[in-house]
């Protein structure tokens, strides 16, 4: 009777400690934030003497131009980077999918800015874009051209961002995609090759629809990544010059520790919440839709034959 | 066709791949030689590749655990010193805690299935989503009013294990799906309870999976700095937090701090080396399997 009791108790034993630890330390902070963001309240405050103010956070911002603004900035910045980057990463993987000597030694090269610490990354290119010991300055005004205002300047401070998020990303989108490939069946390309079809037809209707799901799955990730970059900024630009890049995340973190606007700054986080919630939902109905198409194109082929 | 014979390709794609291999590490590279430069070096115009490599600027971040007196040394600044120790201490016992609870409850779901695996999915997404900049503002208020461990390690250790647990979960569930349930029965069949079942024979087949959820964690609690920024004080600081006060300093020592970063992207990189395989299924699990 007892040991029926224990298996039966097994599983919630096992469950017990991480339920527990993201109960604790992720779902109440979590909740503690929707509740923050109808509050009035500064870091030196215990949040029960916070005053309650309802909605004024969420209808504060926005009006308030330097979150529009900021909201903007990340919205481009998480475009800009995320098609930049599939269209490298998917286009060199459909380059290097080949069977050639030491892919397994590009590989690990390639996924080594993806593991290094974003700080250690904003840092390095931070020297390379330094105006006059950086080597892109030092380059350009060796061959003659005038030094480029990396940092300083507003639009080239927003470029000089994404080329660096480009540099970390681009691998995990090249490696997820090379693994998609080499997964394909062999025999609808095979079929495709006896039929005649050539290596660019062969990519835009067979290999990309067949990788499609992956795809969407990758650029999924990507997308709520790039929302989430905050590191590499901070040291490369601080948001500056302006409010140039200044993305969402950063302006939190400035709302809550310069501004010390604990309630704002929660509000703002629930913005950020909403967007990407909002985004992972059209993705998952975008990718069943899919699914649900493929399936039954499969089922309608299966009858013709 | 077999896997042991390379096809030929032609000249120009041998040299993109050289392109795109320096694109990838030349940044790191750079950073490892002017950690290496004396600040003259760095300053001076002439070729970059020229100079006399010293390890001067590793000396002065880590002259705390010098056992020599370095002669360039006038004052010892202890602050990276101390943050190496935090740095070491949190990576490594959250990465325990985190596989321990996270391998349980992933047994847990795949075994006792009384959960869907599409929830736990779901809900890793969903957990994958919430920025770190998102928990900033209540794990500091809980944190500094309710359970008052801001400013300790443990504080920032509960907060990563939290941070990691649901990816654990679920890059753990993919591997222990494909455990065959005949072993455990088997096992079972011997007299074994159910915890000597999940330690004895589950979790040495699991290994590869372990090893990539590891690396994953370690890497996440050794490089995060919003919420240890947050939450740490003076004496718990971590490595990023210090590389991030010593930058907003208007005068960079370029020197120290390249080999302070260098120092933080070192154990990443070794974990690249010795396990890239498992770091890419740690990747590609949760996207190609589906």
């Amino acid at each position: 009777m007892q040991i029926a009791n224990a298996n039966r108790l097994t599983p919630y034993l096992f469950l017990a400690p991480a339920a527990l630890v993201m109960t604790v330390a992720l779902l109440y902070p979590i909740g503690y934030m929707i509740y923050a963001s109808f509050l009035d309240w500064n870091p030196s405050q215990r949040i029960g003497e916070a005053e309650f103010v309802g909605l004024r956070n969420y209808i504060n911002l926005l009006s308030d131009a330097a979150f529009l603004e900021s909201f903007f900035v990340t919205l481009k910045f998480a475009a800009v980077v995320v098609s930049i980057e599939m269209v490298l990463g998917v286009g060199l993987a459909l380059l290097l999918d080949r069977n050639i000597r030491g892919m397994s030694v590009l590989r690990t090269l390639f996924i080594l800015p993806m593991m290094i610490a974003p700080i250690v990354v904003g840092l390095m290119w931070r020297y390379m874009y330094h105006p006059s010991v950086g080597i892109f300055n030092r380059t350009l005004k060796s061959l003659g051209f005038e030094p480029i205002p990396w940092l300083s300047d507003g639009s080239w401070a927003f470029a000089s961002v994404v080329i660096a998020d480009i540099w970390q990303w681009t691998p995990f989108i090249f490696i997820l995609s090379l693994a998609a490939l080499q997964s394909l069946p062999q025999s609808a390309m095979e079929a495709a090759r006896i039929d005649g079809a050539t290596g660019w037809r062969q990519i835009v209707y067979i290999k990309l629809p067949l990788m499609m799901p992956v795809l969407i799955v990758t650029l999924l990730l990507r997308l709520i990544d790039a929302f989430k970059v905050l590191e590499v900024i901070l040291v490369l630009t601080n948001g500056g010059p302006g409010l140039s890049t200044e993305i969402l995340s950063l302006r939190i973190s400035r709302t809550a520790s310069e501004f010390r606007e604990l309630g704002e700054a929660a509000a703002m986080s629930n913005y950020l919440l909403i967007l990407l919630v909002i985004l992972t939902f059209a993705m998952f109905a975008y990718n069943k839709a899919v699914e649900a198409r493929t399936a039954r194109l499969r089922k309608a082929a299966q009858e013709g034959s | 066709m077999s896997a042991k014979t390379y096809e030929r390709q032609n000249p120009a794609f041998y040299a993109l791949l050289v392109a795109l291999v320096v694109m990838a590490v030349g940044p790191i590279v750079m950073m490892l030689t002017t950690s290496l430069k004396l600040n003259v070096d760095i300053m001076s115009d002439s070729a970059s590749l020229l100079f006399m490599p010293t390890i001067r600027n590793y000396e002065t971040a880590l002259c705390d655990f010098l056992w020599y007196e370095a002669p360039h040394i006038d004052y010892c600044d202890k602050t990276f010193g101390r943050a190496l120790v935090n740095s070491l201490i949190i990576a490594l016992v959250s990465t325990v805690i985190t596989l321990v609870i996270g391998c349980m409850a992933a047994y847990a779901l795949v075994r006792f299935r009384f959960m869907g695996r599409d929830t736990v999915s779901l809900s890793t997404l969903a957990m994958r989503m919430v920025p770190p900049a998102v928990l900033l503002v209540p794990v500091f208020g809980i944190w500094t009013f309710q359970f008052q461990i801001d400013g300790t390690r443990a504080g920032i250790i509960l907060v990563y294990v939290a941070m990691n647990l649901p990816f654990v979960i679920w890059i753990l569930q993919s591997f222990i799906v494909q455990v065959p349930i005949q072993l455990e029965e088997a096992a079972r069949m011997d007299g074994a309870g159910p915890f000597q079942v999940f330690f004895l024979v589950v979790l040495p087949l699991i290994k590869p999976g372990l090893a990539a959820a590891a690396i994953f964690t370690f890497r996440v609690a050794w490089n995060e700095f919003l919420l240890a920024n947050a939450l740490a004080d003076r004496n718990s600081r971590t490595v990023p937090v210090t590389i991030v006060n010593s930058i907003t300093e208007f005068d960079i020592d370029w020197g120290v701090i390249m080999a302070t970063g260098m120092l933080l992207a070192i154990p990443p990189i070794i974990f690249t080396f010795v396990a890239s395989r498992q770091i890419i299924t740690g990747m590609t699990a949760g996207a190609v399997k589906g």
